[in-house]
């Protein structure tokens, strides 16, 4: 641990005495001394490339990585076969796992993933989980036809549904005026940053979870979305009843279409894992599941995006827009994500991602 | 192969795994033990929890400080509401970013991980991939955060049967890294990601070449030691192993003790103050003559067999 550190803090100056090859008494010593100065210059270079130094890294260090590691590897195979020295095979075994994963390693940084993620990477995934989006769609829809037709049926389930903190002015019985209170444009920003932060880390919170719990086979996910489309389903009523559809509509669309969406594409993705449990086909359910799982966390970080997007509309247009203005806002994002998730890199699924 | 060679080793060599590399090489992988990963789990959370709270009092101070210079709460809502969004964004980067982000560096492992030597890994042999960390990490809130909240909750009974319900459920998550042979957990299970050790070993001298192995007498009192055919049967690998340890660690009471069962093994006459020249001699023997049966394909694990 020590000794490669301090070589490499003092550059390039480690060069290992030659050894005394013909001093070794055994056979299987002569063949690590002869190779010795090869592992060490490895171990060097794999030692740079794990803490990330690669500028410091020469040309040859580079071209040479994969003939090093190869014939590490060579070594270790011969080695376990002729030497019983714990010491250097314990050593080779470890110096060719740490080459491994380096020479194996991730081919391009954070920066190049995320542009091919997004000019392309998330609309592919998406587009794979299109039956789950359009079931967890259907669950949605029937969450908020529930939530209105309970609501309407008796008044008491209002409150069995929506939590407290929206039910302060909300309520049944509630007058015209107080309502579209609720709905009014703000005077000026002031605080609306600091609650556009809670939102969206609020709403992230709780899409990550919804995807979480998609992996006890959708279920949970399924519910969730049903449980939070009721609420919707419900003050869609209480609204309706005061005459305020269109205005409630505005309110909720300005953020609502990219919230909602993204929340539908948090609980798609944990029903596709679910799913992929549940009915493997040919597949093995480790394979699906893993599968399906690098898929959906693609989907999450999207909708993490989303969640930032919505947050900021939520915050700002919503409260400070009137009414033509929320519902154009919500239409164009709406139709914004449509076209990138569904109609954008399409073309670069024929080649070889 | 080296489950029949080192018997020391066989409690390893059930989580040990030969991952088949692209060029086809089988590359021995060993399953995080269960008890590192947690140990590993302890220290990232910990790690995180200081830091959230140092940076929270850093802003609460930062805060204070406007306070004062502007002299009252009217001024400056702008600078605060700064402040208050930093934190928010900064406790979710925090709770959800760490983990990520640490994984995806070149060594993947969180610095809890890289203390007890683990690392994440992907399954199939091919590289792990950014997707695979995301998704792991996931799914840390329901296997660990939702559980122990659930599992504090139901013995209150608040939640009625519904809580214990709900608490029995999450705990399948958390245990379920005892129920499968690669201790994998949930995240682990859909990621397609195992977490391995990640040995760092540093190359000690070579035997051989020192001391009375190298010369065949020792330095001390220029005595030669021979061991004849007999003499080196008697043990094995395991017991080679052993001696190759005693000698790297170079105890003296270690040495004397192990001289003095040899000699009593063998027939000989345990002499003093020369133990280490007599053990290097035998060390050198008796591996020349182990790894010559080697190379005849006869492998002798240790002293019974």
């Amino acid at each position: 641990m020590k000794a490669p550190i301090l070589r490499t803090l003092f550059g390039k100056a480690e060069v290992a005495p030659p050894p005394d090859i013909e001093a070794a008494a055994l056979r299987s010593d002569r063949f690590r001394l002869e190779r010795e100065h090869d592992w060490r210059r490895l171990e060097d270079i794999v030692v740079r490339m794990e803490k990330g130094r690669l500028r410091g890294l020469s040309d040859e260090d580079v071209l040479a990585l994969p003939a090093l590691y190869r014939t590490a590897a060579s070594s270790l195979a011969v080695a376990r076969e002729t030497s019983l020295d714990a010491a250097t095979l314990d050593y080779l075994d470890s110096l060719v796992q740490r080459a491994w994963f380096q020479v194996y390693g991730p081919r391009h940084g954070f920066v190049a993933w995320l542009r091919q993620f997004l000019g392309g990477g998330l609309s592919r995934a998406i587009r794979a989980i299109w039956l789950d989006i359009c079931i967890a769609l259907a669950v949605m829809v029937a969450g908020t036809v529930a939530g209105w037709l309970l609501v309407a049926q008796d008044k008491e389930w209002y409150y069995a549904f929506v939590p407290v903190q929206f039910a302060d002015t909300r309520v049944p019985g509630a007058s015209r005026e107080v309502l579209l209170e609720s709905l009014q444009v703000e005077k000026d920003a002031q605080g609306m940053s600091a609650f556009a932060a809670f939102l969206f880390s609020n709403n992230a919170g709780v899409s990550i979870l919804a995807f979480a719990l998609g992996f006890a086979f959708g279920i949970p996910s399924l519910m969730l979305l049903i449980h939070n489309m009721a609420i919707l389903g419900a003050m869609l009523w209480l609204y309706h009843e005061a005459g305020l559809t269109l205005e409630f509509a505005a309110w909720l669309s300005v953020h609502g279409t990219t919230e909602l969406f993204a929340i539908l594409l948090a609980g798609a993705a944990g029903m596709h894992i679910g799913r992929s449990m549940a009915f493997p086909g040919n597949r093995s359910i480790l394979s699906a599941a893993s599968e399906s799982g690098r898929r959906g966390a693609q989907v999450m970080v999207g909708v993490v995006l989303m969640l930032v997007a919505a947050a900021l509309l939520e915050a700002f247009p919503r409260q400070l827009v009137g009414m033509e203005g929320r519902l154009t806002i919500g239409a164009v994002m709406l139709l914004f994500w449509l076209a990138y998730f569904f109609a954008f890199g399409r073309k670069r699924k024929a080649t070889p991602a | 192969m080296t489950s029949q060679a080192a018997p020391h080793l066989a409690h390893r060599a059930r989580r040990r795994r030969d991952v088949v590399t692209p060029e086809g090489i089988a590359l021995p992988f060993t399953v995080a033990g269960r008890s590192a990963r947690a140990g590993a789990l302890l220290l990232d959370l910990v790690i995180m929890f200081v830091t959230g709270v140092l940076v929270t009092l850093a802003l609460i101070w930062i805060a204070g400080g406007l306070f004062d210079a502007v002299g009252g709460p009217g001024q400056m809502s702008g600078a605060v509401e700064f402040i208050v969004i930093l934190w928010t964004l900064f406790w979710f980067l925090l709770w959800n970013g760490y983990f990520m982000v640490m994984e995806m560096g070149p060594r993947g492992a969180t610095f809890g991980k890289r203390a007890a030597g683990i690392r994440v890994a992907s399954r199939d042999g091919g590289r792990l991939t950014p997707e695979a960390v995301v998704a792991r990490n996931l799914l840390r809130d329901i296997e660990l955060f939702l559980p122990i909240v659930f599992l504090l909750n139901a013995p209150s009974g608040d939640g009625g049967l519904a809580g214990i319900a709900a608490a029995a459920w999450f705990a399948v998550f958390l245990l379920f890294p005892f129920f499968n042979r690669d201790s994998l957990r949930a995240g682990d299970l859909i990621a397609g990601t195992w977490v391995v050790e990640a040995p760092r070993a540093t190359l000690a001298e070579a035997l051989s070449t020192e001391g009375a192995a190298r010369a065949g007498s020792s330095a001390l009192t220029g005595a030669e030691y021979r061991f004849g055919e007999a003499e080196l049967a008697v043990y094995g690998e395991y017991e080679l192993q052993t001696l190759e340890r005693v000698l790297r660690d170079g105890r003296p009471e270690a040495l004397e003790s192990v001289h003095e069962a040899i000699c009593r093994k063998i027939g000989w006459n345990p002499g003093k103050g020369d133990e280490r020249a007599f053990l290097e001699a035998f060390y050198a023997q008796l591996r020349a003559r182990l790894e010559a049966d080697m190379r005849f394909g006869k492998r002798k694990a240790d002293k019974f067999s």
